[in-house]
């Protein structure tokens, strides 16, 4: 399973990271710093500084449009800035910055509450993915259409005979001399419905080791013989599809890196959406309610603690778990950009989505019979929301690689565990 | 840089583990324990110990410091975890000499900051009244008779009590029994009439006491700061503490683990090394989960001490209660995966086990420390 805009979490780093930037003693940054403050002050629209419902994300593609014409306004300038994405290089739309300047981007856009102009896995998986293994005609055709909002992907990694165990994927490509030939499907295909291209995990070899057959196809969704069908959740929304590939036509060009050496794309991409999903608590203030806030609001205090021993006591643990990986999402980001090795990337995905699950329940457990509302007028807009992404929460630890799946690889690439024979 | 050791860290960090390895290793404590040694230490390693600094890294260098930061203190309490080194480390030139730096006169500094930097002058705290760090509940008395005061009272769980030279006395003086207000930090000679020292032996073979204070006669310009107001200097003094031992603990918790996992590779059953399977895979992915967690938390609660002290109080009861939870559940995984071998004295595994039970006891165990931060979070 895989989905990225249905994270339930709100921007509360913050809360917990409050350290004086201290590398800014470098007065390129420091004066860098100056001029983002400055130009985010002069052109984000007041209302574009707003806690961000999902009705209010921006997620481009043909069948996208803008919630509102300050979003639009907003986006635009983004764009023309480079700002988009920092991080890219300026000839495919990026702002051919340093990860150091775009981490004060980001921190000075959190600082005044700035929406994230353009969501999207086109930026935030395939992007890095095609710059570290696409060829020239693939970057120039796929990232600056990302970066404009003209094409929104979606991802085709799992199927339904292939979820944990991914490499198993039987999803079809034949090569049929000038192009290849795609049979099956694709399932977890995050709103597959509205997007304008997929990325998918074909195989195209069955006489090798699985792993070894594999190959990463682009393919245009509004190719003839794909269809989409949503999948209603237990959240009531379904946001998920299921996509089916009926002898459908893959030009050869739309093939990434090397044939049958697609796995390897797969796990670099892999790479970028645990670190997206470790982080999903770190992005722009999404309208959502807080444990520390429901707390005040929902429990009774006396002389300034929490009545109900067993709630502080867990709302201590989550605090304090929550404060502990927000510094360690700092100190992995000082360690990457001091070229420090440490195993702390290859954790964060299993505690970012675990703690995530582990607030939804406490957030139940605050509100009580009051945070068990489907529908209806007894309950609060933010009472509703909170139940269902609760129940959207138990997603977070499936998706991108299970919590077991996490677990295996800290065993297997961290703790260097000998590996059990694989039936 | 924040979170990341410099360069000079790792230096230090580097000399300290090779120096303990060679001079220090487990097997020293064992032998201390098996001769019932009445110090609990070896004077020759502290004297070693001190000529590389280790005393003085915290002091600044008008008194004869290194003044090199409580990172660095932080890096060597770490190393100092995995081998078990026993030394007055903690007690004297963490504690003791936190309490002359913060709450210290000049003259006082003058007085005794050196000594404790060359590691001749040893200071132990002598806080505890009941069996749970209770840092306020002080029913050790304080009465002023003239230029003197006269102790009195009973003082359990002091580090390195019977050993030290001078101890840092907490009474007081005026105040309800269980506030903040009215406390007062005493030097006392360790040998002053009056004082009466029983060494406690303990699960971890390392050096506590228990101390009586008989109407001991204290000169006023003994006291530490001003009489009353010692809660200003002993709370900051405990928030380094708790973040050396925390540093301590995740020495302690990390050799653990880490002998741990090579058994784990090594130990054949079922025709398989153990750590093929999964059940003990993922409880030693969990724990490295955990220790990612403990890192950072650790290095930005050191950091806090002399870059942003506001923020030490948080920090160092996330840091205590983190870290209690880490070496607990560390060290009993780690006797449990070492199988029937775990339990036997014979296999160090033990010693790590028992001076994680008493380190969490050091200045607040877990509920002490979540208690703490809720109070400061504000609920």
């Amino acid at each position: 399973m895989r989905s990225y805009h249905t994270a339930c979490s709100p921007s509360e780093s913050s809360q917990y990271v409050t350290i004086a930037h201290r590398e800014d003693n470098l007065q390129d940054l420091d004066q860098f710093r100056q001029d983002v403050r400055q130009w985010l002050d002069a052109n984000c629209p007041e209302s574009q500084r707003q806690p961000i419902t999902a009705a209010e994300q921006y997620w481009g593609g043909r069948r996208g449009s803008f919630p509102s014409e300050d979003a639009r306004t907003w986006f635009e300038r983004m764009r023309e800035k480079g700002w988009i994405v920092p991080e890219w290089p300026t000839q495919y739309g990026g702002g051919g910055l340093s990860d150091r300047h775009g981490k004060v981007i980001k921190d000075e856009m959190r600082r005044i509450n700035a929406r994230t102009p353009l969501y999207g896995i086109g930026i935030w998986m395939l992007g890095p993915a095609l710059l570290e293994y696409g060829n020239e005609a693939q970057k120039q055709q796929h990232l600056r259409a990302i970066v404009n909002g003209e094409s929104r992907w979606a991802q085709g990694y799992s199927e339904p005979g292939a979820g944990s165990d991914l490499a198993s994927l039987q999803c079809r490509a034949e090569d049929m001399g000038d192009h290849f030939l795609v049979n099956g499907s694709k399932i977890w295909t995050t709103a597959a419905d509205k997007c304008d291209w997929i990325f998918c995990l074909v195989r195209t070899n069955t006489e090798v080791k699985k792993q070894e057959g594999i190959s990463f196809l682009l393919i245009d969704m509004d190719d003839p013989g794909i269809s989409t069908t949503p999948i209603a959740l237990i959240s009531g929304e379904s946001e998920f599809c299921q996509t089916f590939f009926d002898n459908v036509k893959v030009p050869k060009e739309n093939l990434v890196g090397e044939l049958d050496k697609g796995w390897s794309v797969a796990k670099a991409l892999l790479v970028h959406e645990r670190k997206l999903m470790a982080e999903m608590g770190s992005d722009t203030p999404r309208k959502v309610v807080v444990p520390n806030d429901a707390a005040h609001k929902y429990l009774e205090f006396a002389d300034g603690r929490i009545v109900d021993a067993q709630l502080r006591s867990d709302l201590v643990d989550y605090n304090m778990q929550m404060h502990a990986i927000a510094l360690t999402h700092f100190r992995s980001f000082e360690e990457k950009t001091s070229g420090v090795h440490s195993a702390a990337p290859l954790v964060m995905k299993y505690l970012g989505t675990e703690a995530e699950k582990t607030k939804s329940e406490l957030l139940l457990a605050i509100m009580g019979s009051q945070g068990l509302g489907w529908e209806g007028d007894s309950f609060s807009r933010e009472e509703l929301d909170t139940l269902r992404l609760w129940a959207m929460s138990k997603a977070m630890t499936i998706a991108g690689g299970s919590s077991e799946i996490q677990l295996n690889v800290i065993a297997k690439s961290v703790l260097e565990l000998p590996q059990p024979a694989e039936k | 840089m924040p979170l990341v050791l410099s360069e000079e860290q790792r230096l230090l960090r580097d000399t300290a583990r090779d120096f303990l390895a060679t001079h220090a290793p487990v097997g020293a404590l064992r032998r201390l324990r098996d001769e019932h040694d009445p110090l609990g230490y070896e004077p020759q390693l502290w004297r070693q110990m001190a000529e590389l600094g280790w005393a003085s890294i915290i002091l600044p260098e008008q008194y004869g410091g290194l003044d090199f930061g409580f990172l660095g203190m932080g890096v060597v309490m770490e190393e100092c975890g995995r081998t078990l080194a026993a030394s007055p480390l903690f007690a004297s030139a963490v504690v003791g000499a936190s309490a002359v730096l913060l709450g210290g006169s000049d003259a006082q500094k003058t007085e005794l900051l050196p000594g404790i930097a060359a590691g001749e002058l040893r200071l132990a705290l002598a806080l505890e009244e009941t069996h749970h760090h209770r840092p306020c509940h002080i029913a050790t008395t304080a009465v002023r008779e003239g230029e003197h005061f006269l102790l009195n009272g009973n003082k359990t769980f002091v580090l390195d009590g019977h050993s030290a030279d001078t101890l840092i006395v907490v009474a007081r003086s005026a105040g309800a029994p269980r506030s903040p207000e009215g406390l007062s930090l005493f030097l006392v000679d360790g040998n002053a009439p009056g004082v009466s020292r029983q060494r406690t032996v303990m699960a971890d073979s390392r050096n506590a006491a228990n101390l009586c204070l008989d109407n001991v006669r204290v000169s006023s310009d003994r006291v530490i700061g001003k009489v009353g107001e010692a809660w200003g200097i002993l709370d900051p003094v405990l928030d380094r503490g708790r973040v050396a031992i925390a540093a301590e603990m995740m020495g302690c918790a990390l050799e653990a683990f880490e002998r741990t996992v090579a058994y784990l590779k090594e130990r054949e059953q079922f025709g398989a090394p153990i750590g093929s399977f999964q059940g003990l895979q993922h409880r030693a992915a969990q724990m490295q989960a955990d220790i990612e967690l403990c890192r950072s938390v650790l290095l930005q609660a050191l950091s806090a001490v002399d870059e942003t002290p506001e923020q030490l109080p948080i920090l160092a009861s996330l840091a205590k209660a983190r870290l209690n939870e880490l070496v607990k559940h560390v060290s009993n995984e780690a006797v449990q995966m070492h199988g029937g071998i775990g339990v036997t004295d014979e296999l160090d595994i033990g010693l790590f086990l028992k001076r994680a039970r008493v380190t969490m006891q050091v200045f607040g165990d877990t509920g002490f420390h979540k208690d703490r931060y809720a109070t400061l979070c504000g609920y």
